[in-house]
């Protein structure tokens, strides 16, 4: 089996840049990945394209081709969808073609362009990740669906609106000097907990943006990169995948998050390690009891344990383990399909150390990036770590 | 409204409408709502219809300010019931203020704005 190592990483500015059409935003991050990694674009075995609501808000199916294009690769190209575990799905797939030989060079990404149509438009396409039938028609959004998950967790553990506050704050916190970040600028518990409600318990300052963007990465086998004196520190060393019944209402809890802990374990395993190794992670902070469910599924705090993490310290840029030190879904934004890859777009900087943020975690040698789709009906979990 | 009835989910809507509520069950009493060809957590294909439960326990509950088109310019209260061996979402049709987990609530089937039917839940006492 191939090592898989990361030989660029890129995305675009993330936020509202309705006049740029999907090719063009996916072009610029293969582009700025490809230059990147040094990798000649010929070289480019396959490419990995995740994407949600595309057919909705840009009226356009059968992407891959397209961002073959965009990218100005003539590679096997396939589109993946899996709501806002897009990017993460693809990366997996990606992952798996360099370590069984299938391919020694895969470009891999995402992107999402939502701000080009009305947010009733965006919202109702993103609400298509839930249940037609059983949730969708009886009013259920995106943001109503985790309000559900919220006030379940409070019930089932105690917690405070405080609380999730608190991961908010931090995470727009983080976001200052990233230069792709959709909100570059700090929040106050009172901004978070005087937003307006969109579903109760949470507001306007509990939920991700709406963003418009792209991110990519090159994959390259270790002998690649060895053949081709490649700068490659990275490599990923797990790649799990995980998944749940699409509807609420057939889990068996509404606190917990069972497809995040199975793709965790599956990929803690493939790398050989132990939660506690992780030095520092992006999750997938759609709402912020998302961040507080991702954390108890990973397996580093016991159920009901991770509400308080972040009003503590324990997950904030000085803390003992850094979560979302991009900013997040919160605050770095959302493009949905482009999200899984853009995680690791980040933590690959973060590890080789020209991310704004890399004095936060100057001897970090093992990062994990979790990236969720829905209520977490889909998950996946990746492993990176430097390389010795 | 949609014109074209779906085998399974209407049904159920119609069983509903008349208080005659079922689920389908599997062998080891894993229960799950139609259409289901098997039982979505062991596999089993020997599902027998059960009747659901008269009432059931508000686990969840969210009132949505932001809604989907379907329900422009209201605030959707939508809960999430036990009712036994499966669970249900709904849209409350009741007065929301009197709404809290462990709430007694009955099935019912509701409609949004345009027509569309959907499974609905009323607090029981209103029975």
């Amino acid at each position: 089996m191939q090592a898989v190592r990361i030989a660029g990483a890129g995305s675009t500015a993330f936020g509202v840049s309705p006049e740029r059409t999907g090719r063009d935003l996916f072009g610029e991050a293969a582009r700025i990945a490809i230059d990147d990694s040094g990798v000649p674009r010929a070289d480019v075995d396959r490419l990995c394209y995740g994407n949600f609501v595309g057919t909705v808000t840009e009226r356009q199916g059968h992407q891959g081709p397209l961002m073959a294009t965009a990218a100005g690769v003539t590679a096997p190209a396939t589109r993946y969808e899996s709501a806002c575990a897009s990017g993460g799905v693809a990366l997996k797939s990606a992952v798996e073609a360099v370590r069984s030989g299938a391919a020694d060079v895969v470009l891999v990404g995402g992107m999402e362009r939502m701000h080009n149509v009305t947010t009733e438009r965006a919202t109702e396409g993103l609400a298509m990740a839930a249940d037609d039938l059983y949730e969708s028609r009886a009013g259920v959004t995106f943001p109503g669906a985790y309000a559900l998950m919220a006030r379940a967790y409070f019930a089932e553990f105690g917690g405070t609106r405080a609380e999730l506050a608190a991961v908010a704050v931090k995470n727009h916190r983080n976001a200052l000097g990233n230069e792709t970040a959709q909100f570059q600028r700090e929040i106050t518990p009172t901004d978070v907990l005087e937003a307006p409600t969109v579903a109760d318990p949470l507001g306007l300052y509990d939920a991700c943006p709406i963003t418009d963007g792209a991110s990519a990465c090159v994959l390259v086998s270790e002998e690649y990169a060895a053949e081709h004196d490649l700068h490659a520190p990275v490599e990923i060393t797990g790649a799990g995948q995980g998944t749940d019944s699409l509807a609420l209402q057939q889990r068996e809890s509404l606190t917990r998050t069972p497809a995040t802990t199975r793709a965790a374990t599956t990929a803690y395993d493939e790398a050989d390690i132990a939660p506690g190794d992780v030095d520092l992670l992006e999750v997938h902070d759609c709402f912020t009891i998302a961040e507080v469910l991702a954390l108890e599924g990973l397996g580093l705090y016991d159920p009901g344990a991770a509400i308080d993490a972040a009003a503590a310290g324990e997950t904030t840029a000085d803390g003992d383990l850094p979560v979302n030190l991009s900013g997040g879904l919160k605050a770095k934004g959302h493009p949905v399909g482009a999200t899984g890859v853009s995680q690791v777009v980040e933590l690959t900087k973060l590890l080789r150390g020209d991310h704004v943020n890399s004095d936060a975690v100057p001897d970090a040698t093992v990062a994990l990036a979790h990236n969720a789709g829905g209520t977490v009906a889909s998950a996946t979990v990746h492993v990176l770590e430097v390389c010795a | 409204m949609r014109a074209q009835r779906e085998d399974g989910y209407d049904d159920l809507l119609d069983a509903l409408a008349d208080d005659d509520g079922y689920y389908y069950a599997c062998p080891a009493g894993h229960g799950s709502l139609p259409p289901q060809q098997v039982c979505p957590t062991c596999g089993d294909d020997e599902l027998t219809t059960e009747p659901l439960p008269e009432t059931g326990t508000v686990v969840t509950f969210t009132e949505i300010a932001v809604p989907s088109p379907s329900f422009s310019g209201q605030t959707p209260v939508v809960v999430i019931a036990d009712f036994g061996p499966v669970r249900l979402t709904g849209r409350f049709v009741d007065d929301s203020d009197r709404l809290e987990v462990g709430s007694a609530v009955a099935p019912t089937v509701a409609s949004s704005p345009d027509g569309d039917r959907h499974v609905g839940v009323r607090l029981a006492s209103e029975r």
